[in-house]
């Protein structure tokens, strides 16, 4: 790390903390800084969780993490998206807000960046942002679950037991990205009626779940562990990219250095592994 | 002497019939609901907590206002609380208990509630807040019984138990601080994400708590031969004003924090509580209420010679309790889902099962309390007869 570099990231982290930097959630990220913060991290004692230490000790470092191109992405692209997704995890369609049940879905730059909305950013404004969990680096909904159902996995996943999931929906309060769902009411039901009615089909290769349990996108856990890439990149590879932050030479560490990106709330030290390339 | 329980008047079985009754019903509606899922309730992704948790928050701070009279009498041997503690330890073990069900009756899995011992999570709030809840139950269930048994026999509490009775000081301010931290450690929810929420949960306790013990013991003078004692009312009613403006004067502070300081994220959960946000206004009325109320419980528990009159003392209490619930039990865990995370309003409407289960849980620390206060009351009078 150059000296310049982290003088830089001091006075931009000051200048945060006493509110000159304008926007702190809505982070532009110049080039090179995430490699920056991951060598600040890694070998000058910053700040880190006990999940972080562990994943070191482990082995080599991977945190993976979802790049979404916001200049790539399209309406129906994202519609696909969805569509995959919530098909691949059979996630139920309720039809209302109220019971819903959304592992990735899409919203408007105002309600996504809620902190550092610039209302004059007209390009933005326009874009179909998808929203999906961020698989924080320190997830306060792992952080409050009372029985560990869900937890950060070494690889950076913050991953959903639904076996052991009490249903306390503590997690849902602590999530501040409203990344989590409910099952209010027995989504079985509901899938075996979108099969009769809508002859959806089921993928027998992922778990189905029980009411009363809370569930959330998984990062597609159960493809990786066959050397698959998620859903939604497979869907639309120009749109969505998936790889290891912690590696130098990882292809989304390499369009990091090249575009600018912007994560959630940055502020709230919550670590989003979820970029936005605007 | 539980069997003093059993031999009542008619109005008092007509009173635990009806209270029955609304257990009964509220049974039934749990059953629905846990056959279908806690999609029956009024709760949503957005509202994902809703009347019960409120509830629940509410009465641990009743419970927690026990130790109003537990420091006075143990700490500093003011003797004319003697005859009233074990109404207090009394409460506390009705509202504990009103508490743990609130809690069973919102979770999504209940079958699967013992995770929460098999796999203790000690990074999580909701351990700790487990340990002391079921604490507090049985020191007072200890506490109570052995003052009431040793009242009984006409001798002082035995030495063993004085241990007990020190421990639930702290412990009762433990376990509204411990409930304070599952809201006030959220990142994200602005409203929650104050340091003053555990004094101030403190501040409604100890006003909520003690003034729905007045009110029970006033009623209680007129229907027995049972009295608290003139003197031991006025007091407490005195510690329910100071702590109902400690109170207030917190949610100021509240108000000056947000809207001095002009933050958006800091002011929507106020402005939407107290003056709606475009037109999604529900809790307004409650809200405002909330605040009228108050401040008529304090002037009235303020001024010694409206207080002085038993009616007045009691329309008082009535007012501060009212006041502290919709601020707790209605306006502070709702609001704080509002708005959501995007910014987004979605308002909460409870429903008829919904509400019903609650009641019944209102219902089961009624009865709770009924027999508990019969008995004590029965041994009291027992006491002034001799
Ligand atoms: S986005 Fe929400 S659900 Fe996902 S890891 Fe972060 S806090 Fe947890
Ligand atoms: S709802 Fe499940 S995952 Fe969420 S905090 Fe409770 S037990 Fe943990």
């Amino acid at each position: 790390m150059s000296m310049d570099r982290r003088k830089f990231l001091k006075v931009a982290g000051l200048s945060t903390l006493i509110g000159l930097g304008g926007g702190s959630a809505f982070e532009l990220l110049r080039p090179g800084k995430v490699d920056a913060e991951m060598e600040h991290e890694g070998h000058h004692g910053g700040h880190h969780g006990e999940a972080h230490e562990k994943a070191e000790e482990a082995g080599p470092k991977t945190r993976w993490a979802m790049l979404i191109d916001m200049k790539a992405i399209t309406k129906e692209k994202a519609e696909k998206i969805i569509h995959v997704c919530h098909h691949i995890h059979n996630v139920p369609d309720w039809g209302n807000p109220k019971d819903e049940i959304k592992w990735v879905w899409e919203d408007e730059y105002e309600h996504v960046f809620t902190d550092s909305y610039n209302e004059y950013d007209e390009v933005l404004e326009k874009l179909p942002f998808l929203l999906m969990c961020n698989h924080c680096d320190e997830p306060p909904c792992a952080r409050v679950c009372p029985v560990e159902a869900t937890f950060r996995r070494p690889d950076g996943i913050v991953a959903q037991d639904y076996h052991r999931c009490i249903g306390c929906r503590f997690c849902m309060a602590a999530c501040p990205y409203g990344s989590r769902s409910f099952n209010w009411l027995d989504p079985r039901i509901k899938l075996k009626e979108e099969m009769a009615k809508k002859g959806r089909k089921l993928n027998k290769k992922f778990p189905t779940r029980m009411r009363g349990v809370v569930e959330k996108c998984n990062f597609c856990v159960e493809r990786l562990a066959e050397g698959k890439q998620p859903g939604c990149v497979e869907a639309c590879p120009d749109v969505m990219h998936f790889g290891n932050l912690a590696d130098e030479n990882s292809n989304v560490r390499k369009i990091l250095r090249e575009r600018v990106s912007l994560r959630r709330k940055l502020e709230l030290g919550t670590k989003p592994s979820v970029f936005y390339l605007v | 002497m539980i069997e003093k329980a059993l031999k009542g008047s008619s109005v008092y079985w007509g009173w635990v019939i009806f209270l029955l009754c609304i257990i009964g019903a509220g049974f039934l509606a749990y059953l629905y609901q846990l056959k279908v899922g806690l999609g029956i309730t009024g709760m949503s992704r957005d509202i994902s907590w809703g009347v019960y948790i409120a509830q629940f928050t509410y009465f641990v701070g009743v419970a927690a206002g026990a130790v109003m009279l537990v420091i006075p009498k143990y700490l500093h041997h003011y003797t004319k609380y003697a005859k009233v503690v074990v109404f207090g330890e009394f409460l506390a073990i009705a509202a504990v208990v009103m508490c743990l069900l609130f809690i069973v009756v919102d979770i999504g899995q209940p079958m699967r509630m013992m995770n929460v011992v098999l796999h203790p999570t000690p990074h999580s709030m909701l351990f700790y807040d487990m340990i002391v809840l079921n604490g507090y139950l049985i020191i007072n269930i200890i506490c109570g019984y052995n003052t009431l048994l040793a009242d009984k026999k006409g001798l002082p509490c035995p030495g063993w138990v004085k241990p007990f009775i020190y421990l639930s000081i702290p412990w009762a301010i433990s376990i509204h601080t411990v409930t304070a931290f599952l809201y006030a450690g959220l990142p994200g929810r602005h409203f929650w994400l104050t340091a003053i929420m555990a004094p101030r949960f403190l501040a409604s306790a100890f006003a909520a708590g003690p003034s729905l013990l007045v009110m029970i013991l006033l009623f209680v003078r007129k229907v027995t031969k049972f009295d608290a004692g003139e003197e031991a009312l006025q007091n407490i009613a005195r510690t329910i004003c100071y702590a109902m403006i400690v109170n207030f004067f917190f949610m100021g502070m509240e108000f000056f924090t947000a809207f001095y300081s002009n933050i958006p994220g800091h002011k929507a959960t106020l402005e939407y509580l107290f003056w709606g946000i475009g037109e999604y206004g529900n809790l307004v009325p409650f809200m405002r209420a909330c605040i009228v109320i108050g401040f008529a419980g304090i002037f009235i528990l303020l001024v010694p010679p409206i207080r002085r009159r038993p009616l007045w003392l009691a329309i008082g209490c009535a007012c501060v309790f009212l006041a502290t619930w919709i601020d707790k039990g209605v306006g502070l865990v709702i609001g704080g889902f509002i708005p959501n995370p995007l910014e987004v309003i979605t308002e909460y409407h409870p429903t008829f099962p919904e509400i019903t289960i609650a009641t019944a849980i209102w219902a089961v620390g009624g009865l709770i309390l009924t027999v508990l206060y019969k008995v004590t009351i029965s041994v009291r009078e027992e006491e002034q007869r001799v």
